[in-house]
């Protein structure tokens, strides 16, 4: 699987990652040689095969319907890089109306 | 060029559970921002999501509710894209293998008839936090409290054919999930969100037009105002040549139009997968048949009864059937008019809601309690007052001036009944009106009004209607 | 002193020999001359260390202490420590000080043991050499210019240095048990869902599983019966008893059945590994094992398959480092866009940003099925062949690793000739079962590892069955040079 530049590119604008033309240089060979590598699972045939998506076989446990969490937010915004009236701060966000 | 639209509805009902779906976190409306919202709310590192289980049993609920499958085996899945309200940078719900699957509502039309409304599933997530827009020196505020809330969304196939059929099958489904105690319906607070898919196509096409996504419509009114406008714009549109383009619109109620959402217009790659960190969710047939026990009478159950037991109209059973307050208040009335349902149900859809709506009150808020209004339904069907006079009980009852003898005794309201009194009030007009005798002796039927007014306004409108009918009929056409 | 095992020192502290505060002082002053030519830890907390080391010795004197009272202890920069800088060895942590406790932090606390600090490591545990760590590469004490594992390689040099008689680690693909090969220690994975991963920063939820680095497999049991245990704020974490992994340690283990997997000792091995182990595996002979071959045929599909599930499932996972709530944020973001870009593309290092790039890749539109479900189907059929192959024998034993600890920069421009340096221990994350690594001799004065896997749930047996290697071999008793 080759990938081309600008295959790069959408796949770091959905990680959020900046990509500049030195680094596509660079990520690009990286990248389609570990997805070639990758390939190599095609070699077995797995028609039928279940997928497994958890190593252990359980299921989902389930927790009574309670409030167990206090307020902490000062504590939590002790750590954050931008708060202001309780509130996290982030470029303005731009929404219709 | 005859069009047909075809409406689908996605809505978000918020589950009323007292914590969050995957956190023991808060979600009571109204906190301080940030203070509902803890670790794994936050999406700090290395935190883990556990499944509340009120969140499943709800969900049962709500599939009982519309006759659908419950999946015994569902998987959570992991929506990944990026927004400050998304504090992991997925969102936590269900993509192949939803909790509820297949399931039907059952509508009323105007015209007195019910439409099946298909739904092709409902699952669970976990709702986003806020964003503020005030202007914190050029930035937005986010507020967490809300994410984590659990999410019940119910997906309609598009089998709507009209903004009336949409906003139908939306009070529907809002009465059933109140019903069923799940969500408290409450669409300014966010508690039940619609989005609405439109798309038009020429009559006898089968192919659907492309469709379009409307948002930020939060009251049955919009829904339809905002389906009317996008109806029309599509049309115009189509008419004049252009091409609908598949976007996520806004509705703005002030001006009553639809506009493009900026921020979504990119498409987005979810790279939807299973979870890793949360297992299957298994539901048995017990736990079902445990949930079907502890369910009220539905709405669409208690309409049939209502129409079976009390010979109600389907529009009139669907509409005393369509909150519980409302059908548990008409039941009352019911009980103490002495069993007069037909009255009851013309008294509460209309006198007693006409007043609601005017003084903008639910029916819980009523001043005029169930048992007085029943009291008075007795009192019109015994003939103690007359129905014209009962509008004059019923607002003293409003303004809480009493009882409903209280008032009838205190105004001297009460109807006269004794014939002999009629008779001796008739002698009274029609010796007072000799000239009109003689022209109705003499074939002008209609003064017959002119002798009931006389007599209402003689006695204060206090006549048994029927009585001074048939009693003036008698005297009048005795010939001196 | 310094070169004393847990269970040792454990007595040695309830004959009042030594009291943890001098303990504590003494490994606090190893790490100060020596770390650094190791580079093994991130954070030391001596003070804090001092701290609980008192409070261990007032519980000893009211006779309250148990068998890891006093005993310091290393966490991996992986699990959040209150309070503490937790930093995954990245910049985009560099600055997070965790607000609250992981779970195996709690239970390793509650078991009285004191927190020296936390080791350096691969960043987010991407890695196999330790060489990509914000903090720079850690270096192996038994050659400086070597690599001593990944990702959990400061733990594994702390420990196999002697500066800490034990550490946590954790394990998604061998980070456990590689660095522990290399190093010359002890390093158990245990079964997925024996440990809480509460407060373990996720790199890979269905493969992660955190697990004790000592020198012994006895020191080994003693931090797992403390760290295992049921979680309820782990949906993945298994609710089953935990036994005293200590008491069965001495159970015989005559007639042990051993397989050795075909596939494990064909091309890609170094010859003295592979020498190394062939004679580790005639001690176990002696002991009364029998020895039998067996095949786990699609061992070569593990690392493809890994390679694919844990980046996708990582791409989502460090979805949250956004610069928003904790953590590094860029100066002065444009806008949103410029917010996460710049915060992410600064924050992260290459070989995660690689990672992420593959995962993201993986999971998009029109690629699930070819690599993500093709890799989960893969994963069921390499649980199968484990399964098979339990039918036949009781435990399986095998190279840690195919090469000695290579030299620093030797594989980092070759991402893949990185990546199968796991061909060993990936499969056994893959199926969600136990392993561990104990040292089995030494080759071109380096440590080499042997790999023992059980089946679901026998980390007692693992241990057990170390433990009868460890009563007749002394390689765990080594120390290197200048240490």
């Amino acid at each position: 699987m080759s990938l081309t530049a600008e295959d790069v590119k959408k796949i770091a604008h959905l990680a959020r990652l900046n990509m500049s033309p030195a680094d596509i240089e660079q990520f690009t060979p990286k990248l389609s040689s570990i997805l070639n590598f990758v390939e190599q699972m095609n070699k077995v045939d797995t028609t039928g095969v279940e997928a497994v998506a958890h190593s252990i076989d359980a299921t989902q446990r389930l927790r009574p319907d309670a409030v167990t969490e206090p307020d902490q937010r000062k504590a939590f915004q002790a750590i954050a890089p931008a708060v202001e009236a309780g509130l996290y701060l982030v470029p303005k966000v731009i929404e219709d109306e | 060029m005859e069009w047909e639209i075809v409406i689908g509805l996605e809505v978000h009902a918020q589950l009323a559970t007292k914590s969050k779906i995957f956190s023991g976190a808060s979600t009571a409306f109204g906190a301080e921002p940030n203070t509902q919202a803890c670790a794994i709310d936050l999406g700090f590192p290395g935190v883990l999501p556990v499944l509340n289980a009120g969140v499943v049993d709800m969900a049962i609920k709500l599939g009982l509710g519309i006759n659908a499958e419950i999946a015994p085996r569902s998987v959570f899945a992991r929506k990944n894209y990026f927004y400050p309200d998304l504090p992991k940078g997925y969102q936590i719900s269900q993509y192949e293998l939803p909790i509820v699957q297949r399931g039907y509502l059952d509508i009323p039309l105007e015209d007195g008839t019910s439409k099946r409304i298909n739904i092709t599933r409902a699952h669970l997530e976990e709702d986003a936090g806020k964003s503020l827009h005030e202007d914190f020196q050029g930035m937005s505020g986010i507020d967490l409290n809300r994410a984590g809330t659990p999410l019940l969304e119910i997906v309609s196939e598009p089998d709507m054919r009209s903004a009336k059929e949409a906003v139908a099958y939306l009070k529907v489904l809002h009465s059933l999930v109140r019903y069923l105690e799940i969500c408290d319906g409450n669409m300014q607070e966010g508690s039940f969100r619609c989005d609405a898919n439109v798309s038009v196509r020429r009559k006898g096409e089968t192919k659907y037009g492309t469709r379009t996504e409307l948002k930020n419509i939060n009251s049955f009114r919009f829904v339809e105002r905002a389906i009317n406008y996008e109806v029309e714009r599509q049309i115009e549109l189509i008419e004049s040549g252009g091409t609908v383009r598949q976007e996520t619109r806004l509705y703005n109620p002030d001006k009553n139009e639809t506009r493009p959402m900026r921020s979504k217009e990119e498409a987005n790659d979810y790279r939807y997968f299973p979870d890793p960190d949360l297992l299957p969710v298994v539901v048995t047939v017990e736990q079902i048949e445990k949930v079907r026990k502890q369910l009220p009478e539905l709405p669409h159950q208690k309409q049939q009864r209502f129409m079976q037991e009390y010979s109600l109209s389907q529009y009139d059973a669907t509409v005393m059937a369509s909150s519980r307050a409302m059908a548990d208040f008409f039941e009352t009335v019911v009980k103490t008019s002495g069993n007069q349902p037909k009255l009851a149900a013309n008294w509460v859809m209309g006198e007693l809601s006409g007043a609601l709506n005017k003084a903008n009150l639910d029916i819980i808020d009523s001043p005029v309690s169930a048992e007085q209004l029943g009291k008075l339904v007795l009192r019109i069907s015994d003939d103690t007052i007359s129905g014209k006079l009962a509008k004059t009980i019923f607002e003293a009852l409003w303004n809480k001036e009493g009882d409903v003898d209280h008032i009838i005794e205190k105004r001297g309201l009460k109807q006269v009944t004794d014939s002999g009194a009629i008779e001796t009030l008739i002698d009274k007009i029609i010796n007072s009106n000799p000239q009109q005798v003689a022209d109705y002796r003499g074939g002008k039927d209609k003064l017959f009004g002119f002798f009931v007014g006389q007599a209402m306004k003689e006695s204060g409108g206090k006549i048994n209607p029927q009585q001074l009918n048939e009693l003036l009929k008698k005297k009048l056409s005795v010939s001196e | 002193m310094h070169n004393k095992t847990i269970a040792e020192l454990s007595q040695d502290l309830a004959a009042k020999k030594i009291s943890s505060v001098e303990l504590t002082q003494l490994y606090i002053d190893r790490i100060k001359n020596l770390d650094q030519q190791l580079n093994s830890f991130i954070t030391l907390t001596p003070e804090s260390a001092l701290h609980e080391a008192k409070q261990a010795d007032a519980l000893r004197a009211q006779g309250k202490a148990g068998r890891l009272t006093g005993i310091p202890i290393a966490q991996k920069d992986i699990f959040c420590t209150q309070g503490i800088k937790t930093s995954c060895a990245s910049k985009i942590l560099d600055n997070f000080i965790s607000p609250y406790d992981a779970t195996a932090v709690q239970k390793l606390k509650q078991a009285g043991t004191v927190l020296l600090g936390k080791t350096n490591m691969d960043e987010f545990a991407m890695g196999s050499s330790n060489e990509t760590s914000f903090y720079g590469p850690v270096r192996n004490p038994w050659d400086l210019d070597r690599v001593p594992g990944g990702s959990s390689g400061g733990s594994a040099a702390a420990v196999a240095a002697a500066l800490v008689p034990g550490a946590t680690g954790t394990d998604t693909g061998g980070s456990i048990r590689q660095p522990a090969a290399l190093c010359g220690i002890t390093g158990l994975k245990p079964t997925y869902g024996r440990i809480s991963r509460y407060g373990m920063i996720a790199f890979a939820s269905s493969l992660d599983q955190g697990g004790p680095m000592t020198r012994t497999a006895e020191d080994a049991a003693l931090m797992l019966n403390a760290m295992a245990g049921f979680d309820e704020r782990d949906s993945t974490s298994i609710n089953m008893p935990v036994p005293d992994y200590t008491a069965t340690l001495n159970d015989s283990i005559e007639g042990l059945r051993i397989g050795l997997p075909k596939e494990f000792f064909s091309n890609g091995i170094d010859p003295d590994v592979a020498k190394t182990i062939e004679a580790a595996v005639k001690e176990y002979e002696k002991l009364g094992a029998t020895i039998h071959e067996i095949h786990l045929p699609n061992t070569s599909l593990s690392i493809p398959a890994y390679y694919v599930i844990a980046p996708a499932e990582c791409s989502s996972n460090l979805a949250r480092f956004d610069g928003v709530r904790y953590g590094y944020r860029c100066e002065n973001p444009v806008d949103l866009e410029d917010l996460y870009k710049r915060s992410r593309s600064e924050g992260f290092g290459s070989e995660v940003k690689r990672r992420i790039m593959v995962g993201t890749y993986a999971l998009s539109a029109g690629y699930y099925d070819a690599y993500y479900l093709k890799a989960q189907q893969v994963r069921g059929l390499i649980r199968r062949d484990f399964l098979e192959a339990f039918k036949k024998v009781d435990v399986i034993l095998g190279p840690t690793s195919p090469t000695l600890a290579f030299k620093i920069g030797e594989k980092t421009d070759d991402p893949i000739s990185m990546y199968l340096s796991d061909i060993y221990t990936i499969a056994v994350n893959l199926a969600g079962l136990p392993g561990i690594s104990i040292p089995a001799g030494f080759a071109q004065k380096l440590p080499v590892g042997m790999q023992l896997i059980s089946n679901f749930f026998e980390e007692a047996r693992l241990l057990n069955i170390a433990h009868h290697y460890q009563k007749v071999t002394d390689w765990h008793t080594r120390l290197p040079e200048g240490f």
